[in-house]
């Protein structure tokens, strides 16, 4: 029937760090403080990994970066008998919404811009609110990283539909659509933000509420 | 499927005292993701372990799992390796035809730095789901079996765990949707076999990643016998 107990009093949840316990991240098994590798698994074990931060921020910046190229250059290259168009991630949405197709716009446009830069701010502002006291509660910083690092991948889905269109436009002077410089840029943003979240070390949400910085172990 | 929450269960918590703690640490599990401790007691098949903290599920024990997981790959390996290869979409515009398989569409960026975006495609829609889904296989058989684990079954599963977030198969599956309307206007466009195999295999995947407890899988890689 019962199927876990806290290791703590009443009400009150204890981290593993507080009783002198390093867990392993990748199969939830205990270790004594100080042990440095899982004999489960082989995980490396850390009971706070501070370098974390400055992973999350060196493929945050990298993401960021790509980002911009991959809304400046043209996405798809659709050539037809008699004209030719080059249209960039957000060109190509409205001119969806211009033929009437809301549903797909909306769709372009909450994976390639809404998503990714939702997913730099939620970053962003966990990292930050991890090292500096800041009034968001744990509870909200939760939902970010859960959202976070169950939606990025979903970015991906502009690079497919662009590869599954210029493979399967190819009809020689009629139609054809290729891919365009930013597709590269984009994908890149979009690996290095999954990177970014995968980084961040969600244990240090709680730590700072208990009243004690992260300390290097 | 009944599913209860820790808090739900458990009635009246209590003290853990220190000098336990040492013998103790094969009876602790720890959440993962908010390094919060617990004393380890498992659930009932069809019953889930969740984490009161951050509400992430620690041990999920389903009835079969191993042996059904492995059905469910083997299914996944077919259908891979057919919706790979086979005509996924064919197009047709005043006579003019063409049809693409998932292999071609991956490799559509070809020439000059693109050749980069082509192995990334590939890998996120087809080798990566069968690489993930071999050593599932690999793993598991031997557990199912009640036999050793199987040499590096470690390293293994790790690697599967690792290359979860990268199988993008569903997502390709939903691109696909806003590629048909994207193209509708423009030409005919018609579904092939490898169209069917891959809605299939779509499904087949979350419900092969909902069966997987993980816990269950590093206790029986650990306590080979006892499960």
């Amino acid at each position: 029937m019962v199927s876990m107990e806290l290791t703590g009093t009443s009400k009150e949840i204890l981290s593993a760090r507080e009783k002198g316990i390093v867990a392993c991240t990748r199969c939830t098994k205990a270790w004594p403080m100080g042990t440095q590798v899982c004999g489960r698994c082989g995980h490396k074990l850390d009971s706070r990994d501070l370098l974390s931060l400055q992973r999350v921020w060196a493929y945050w910046v990298l993401g960021v970066l790509c980002y911009i190229p991959a809304n400046i250059y043209p996405m798809l290259k659709t050539k037809t008998l008699f004209q030719y168009d080059e249209s960039t991630i957000i060109g190509g949405a409205v001119e969806l919404a211009h033929h009437g197709n809301f549903g797909i716009a909306a769709i372009i446009l909450f994976a390639s811009v809404v998503i990714p830069l939702g997913k730099f701010w939620a970053v962003a502002l966990l990292a930050i609110s991890v090292r500096h006291t800041s009034n968001l509660s744990n509870k909200r910083r939760l939902i970010m990283f859960e959202v976070v690092e169950y939606i990025g991948r979903w970015s991906m889905i502009d690079i497919f539909v662009v590869a599954i269109l210029s493979s399967l436009v190819q009809l020689r002077t009629l139609a054809t659509i290729n891919p365009g410089a930013a597709a590269i840029f984009f994908a890149l943003s979009v690996i290095f933000t999954m990177l970014s979240a995968q980084a961040f070390d969600p244990r240090l949400i709680w730590d700072k509420r208990e009243g004690r910085g992260p300390e290097k172990t | 499927m009944p599913s209860r929450t820790v808090s739900s269960i458990y009635e009246g918590m209590r003290d853990f005292p220190p000098d336990r703690l040492a013998s103790g640490l094969d009876h602790l599990i720890i959440c993962p993701r908010c390094d919060a401790a617990y004393q380890l007691e498992r659930p009932k098949n069809g019953e889930r372990a969740v984490c009161q903290r951050c509400h992430k599920t620690l041990i999920a024990p389903r009835r079969n799992a191993g042996l059904r997981i492995i059905a469910v790959a083997v299914a996944v390996l077919v259908l891979i390796m057919g919706a790979a290869v086979l005509p996924f979409l064919t197009i047709d515009a005043a006579g003019n035809k063409n049809a693409v398989s998932i292999l071609d569409a991956a490799l559509a960026f070809s020439g000059g730095p693109m050749i980069f975006l082509a192995l990334v495609t590939a890998a996120l829609i087809i080798f990566i789901p069968m690489l993930r889904v071999i050593l599932t296989i690999y793993v598991l058989v031997p557990v199912v079996l009640d036999r050793p684990p199987a040499r590096h079954a470690i390293p293994a599963f790790r690697l599967s765990e690792a290359l979860r977030p990268w199988s993008m198969a569903e997502i390709f599956a939903i691109g696909c949707a806003v590629a048909l309307v994207k193209v509708a206007d423009l030409a005919q466009v018609g579904f092939g076999p490898a169209f069917w195999m891959f809605g299939a295999l779509v499904v087949l995947v979350v419900a092969q990643d909902s069966y997987m407890c993980k816990w269950s899988v590093w206790n029986s890689l650990e306590h080979p016998k006892k499960s």
